[in-house]
């Protein structure tokens, strides 16, 4: 049984676009009303002035259905109309053309404690937000332990909430959430929220509800969360639903669409390349060995990295020294060649990244020209950039794997000795 | 359990709205209450504020109106009462309609973020401004007993105004409310309204005073203002039949705010599913 239907759902925001400030006032109303009065004519006015409109569709002709039970993961870039939806689904907005139908109590979690007011102390935010949410009294007062366990907050309860850690706050917040009880819930990105050991908490709720048969429409950025909870995901890209089905094939299509990778960098001649009268860059390029036909880097991927340089030197005893570093900026590590003599010409290195040792995560590469060991050439800083991907297998844990690398080391347990422990 | 069926459409208005409404009337309490009890949070004096703040207005307005002005007050009527009565029932007004009208602006992380008949605003915070007024009404028959002066059977007709006033805070407010979403100038235009209201009505003068220029060009436009009735009717309710009051213009008070309100209900209606957009 399908529990929403949307038929063509479009949303249109109109952008005005004009020199100098950048709300509307009254005065820009009125003096625009003026104006056509005034200039009656059309064109007669001098194009700098007018206030231009643009329309923007943050949706565009979205067509989809979720039966009972689905699990709906929402993927896409930022702007991509996925909140936008979330927003037209639970009523906020109206859509500009379309139909939605809906078989069932909606409640939507667009936020983490949304409404909740700093004056007011834990226990009567509990009710606040509840109420907000769409609970009754009674529901609130049946669930208040639940809740105040779930949240860890037990001692603060009469406690302002302006004086809560902000991590306090989005515990309560959620855990008010978490025991909603609507028969269709829609989630934007709560997961976000909180420290590890709390995302850990709410993602194992969040599988809770998601078995217990209830309908879910979860928008998050987070890949290994949307294929664990969900069975069916839909990927937006700029207002249009350009995907739908199975989320282990969704996700790895937005994941290669979504990629920064800039696999290769290339120069034709030494004129336009980047260095020096001693060294010029050809070509610093990341060659991967997909597995599983993917088209994008995931944690299992190998790859080689390799560089291309031209020597303009006689003869140098060069080497090339490669560091890779996250997109936080520290260096995960740095391997060198050996220093051998060239003469002038066109030089190649390549370096194996086996799959297993990278965790996911952006990298970049940077490539140094050393000479004789110890003169620095010329650095090439952010040479190429690339996204590993997240792959788990048999692991029902989806929060972020935590370091830099994720190598496959030999670990193993084994039983000693058996019921040594039985009476 | 009984399945609940909602069909989104653009402007599509909500059949179920007013059911709805009814449904909500607890996130209503609990919106009220959270005004309520914020209010005074942190104030040593705390709810003793909405017992000072009309008092001294009254004894300011007494001193200059009454004592400098050497205006004329209704006879038989002690000065401060006449003051205090029309004070009261102006400052309902005029908190309901100020408050009304940033109601949704106020709540826009309400707005955004989750939906519910946004009716509701507007009515909780027309409630946190008729418990000010319950709190003020209550100053006032303290100093009835003060001054010796007890209201008579006129007080039967104070229900009737009471609403009315209601109403004109509704009928004005929730169109401003509307515009205010777009167009944050109605935030700084509303203190001037208000203030222009404290003159143009009869509350620290008597409209005997303005009948007594009966001929000159700005009388009729003096009654075309609705809140001379609502504050005359009030006045009258509580202070007995030597309050000046002409019943006429309560009529004037009745077809305005009518029209008014219906006006701003179906305004506000067509407007609040897009509220979100311009917020």
């Amino acid at each position: 049984m399908a529990v929403i239907t949307a038929e063509d759902i479009s949303k249109r925001y109109i952008i005005d676009h004009k020199k100098g400030k950048g709300k509307s006032s009254i005065k820009d109303a009125l003096s625009e009303q003026l104006r056509k009065v005034f200039n009656g004519k059309k064109g007669s006015n001098p194009e700098h002035e007018h206030i231009e409109h643009e329309d923007f569709w943050a949706l565009k002709d979205v067509n989809f259905s979720v039966e009972q039970g689905d699990r709906i993961g929402i993927v896409g870039h930022n702007g991509a109309g996925k909140s936008t939806l979330l927003k037209v689904l639970s009523k906020i907005t109206e859509p500009t053309t379309g139909r939605i139908h809906i078989k069932g109590r909606i409640a939507s979690l667009l936020e983490v404690g949304t409404g909740f007011h700093p004056e007011l102390t834990g226990r009567e935010n509990i009710y606040l937000n509840g109420a907000i949410l769409g609970m009754t009294r009674e529901e609130v007062r049946r669930q208040f332990d639940a809740i105040v366990d779930f949240g860890g907050i037990e001692k603060f309860l009469d406690t302002p909430v302006k004086r809560y850690s902000s991590g306090m706050y989005v515990r309560l917040g959620f855990a008010i959430a978490a025991h909603l009880d609507p028969e269709i819930l829609i989630i934007d990105e709560v997961l976000a929220v909180g420290d590890a050991e709390f995302q850990k908490k709410s993602l194992g709720k969040m599988r809770d509800v998601s078995t217990s048969g209830r309908t879910i429409l979860f928008v998050s950025h987070n890949m290994t969360a949307v294929q664990a909870l969900c069975n069916r995901t839909l990927f937006f890209e700029r207002g249009r639903l350009i995907e739908q089905g199975e989320t282990n094939q969704v996700v790895a299509s937005y994941l290669s669409k979504i990629s920064k990778t800039k696999l290769l960098r290339e120069w034709s001649t030494p004129e336009e390349a980047p260095g020096n009268d001693l060294v010029r860059v050809k070509k610093i390029e990341i060659i991967p060995e997909y597995v599983d036909n993917q088209i994008f880097i995931d944690v299992r991927t190998p790859f080689r990295i390799r560089f291309e340089y031209w020597n303009m030197m006689d003869r140098a005893n060069l080497n090339l020294s490669l560091h890779l570093y996250s997109m936080t900026g520290e260096c995960i590590f740095n391997v060198g060649t050996l220093s051998q003599p060239f003469a002038k010409g066109l030089i190649s290195g390549e370096c194996l990244i086996p799959g297993h040792f990278l965790n996911d995560g952006t990298y970049n590469v940077s490539m140094m020209i050393v000479k004789d060991t110890v003169t620095v050439l010329y650095n090439m800083e952010e040479g190429v950039i690339f996204d590993v991907a997240d792959y788990r297998d048999g692991v029902a844990w989806y929060g972020k794997w935590p370091g830099f690398v994720r190598p496959q080391l030999t670990f193993h347990t084994e039983m000693m000795e058996e019921n040594i422990l039985n009476d | 359990m009984k399945t609940h069926e909602v069909v989104i459409e653009p402007g599509r208005s909500e059949k179920n709205y007013w059911r709805d409404l009814w449904r909500n009337r607890e996130l209503l309490y609990i919106l009220s209450m959270r005004d309520i009890s914020v209010r005074y949070k942190q104030t040593v004096l705390g709810t003793s504020w909405s017992l000072i703040r009309p008092l001294i207005t009254m004894l300011i307005m007494f001193f200059v109106f009454s004592k400098v002005a050497k205006l004329k007050g209704d006879p038989g009527i002690p000065y401060p009462l006449m003051i205090l009565a029309g004070l009261t029932i102006w400052t309902f007004f005029a908190n309901a309609f100020t408050q009304i009208s940033t109601s949704i602006t106020a709540n826009s992380n309400l707005v955004t973020k989750v939906y519910f008949p946004r009716l509701i605003m507007p009515l909780s915070s027309s409630i946190v401004s008729f418990i000010d007024f319950l709190v003020a009404l209550g100053l006032f028959f303290v100093l009835t007993i003060w001054y010796q002066f007890w209201p008579d059977w006129h007080i039967l007709f104070l229900p009737f105004f009471i609403i009315l006033a209601l109403l004109a805070s509704f009928a004005f407010g929730l169109i401003f409310a509307v515009l205010n979403v777009r167009f944050r100038d109605i935030g700084q235009l509303i203190p001037f309204i208000v203030q222009i209201g404290f003159y143009a009505c009869p509350i620290a003068y008597s409209s005997r005073l303005v009948e007594e220029n009966a001929g000159e060009w700005w009388h009729p436009i003096y009654y075309i203002n609705p809140m001379v009735g609502i504050i005359d009717g009030f006045k009258w309710s509580l202070l007995g039949e030597n309050a000046f009051f002409n019943p006429k213009s309560v009529i004037n008070s009745v077809v305005i705010i009518g029209l008014f309100l219906f006006i701003s209900l179906a305004f506000f209606r067509k407007r609040e599913n897009s509220f979100v957009d311009d917020i």
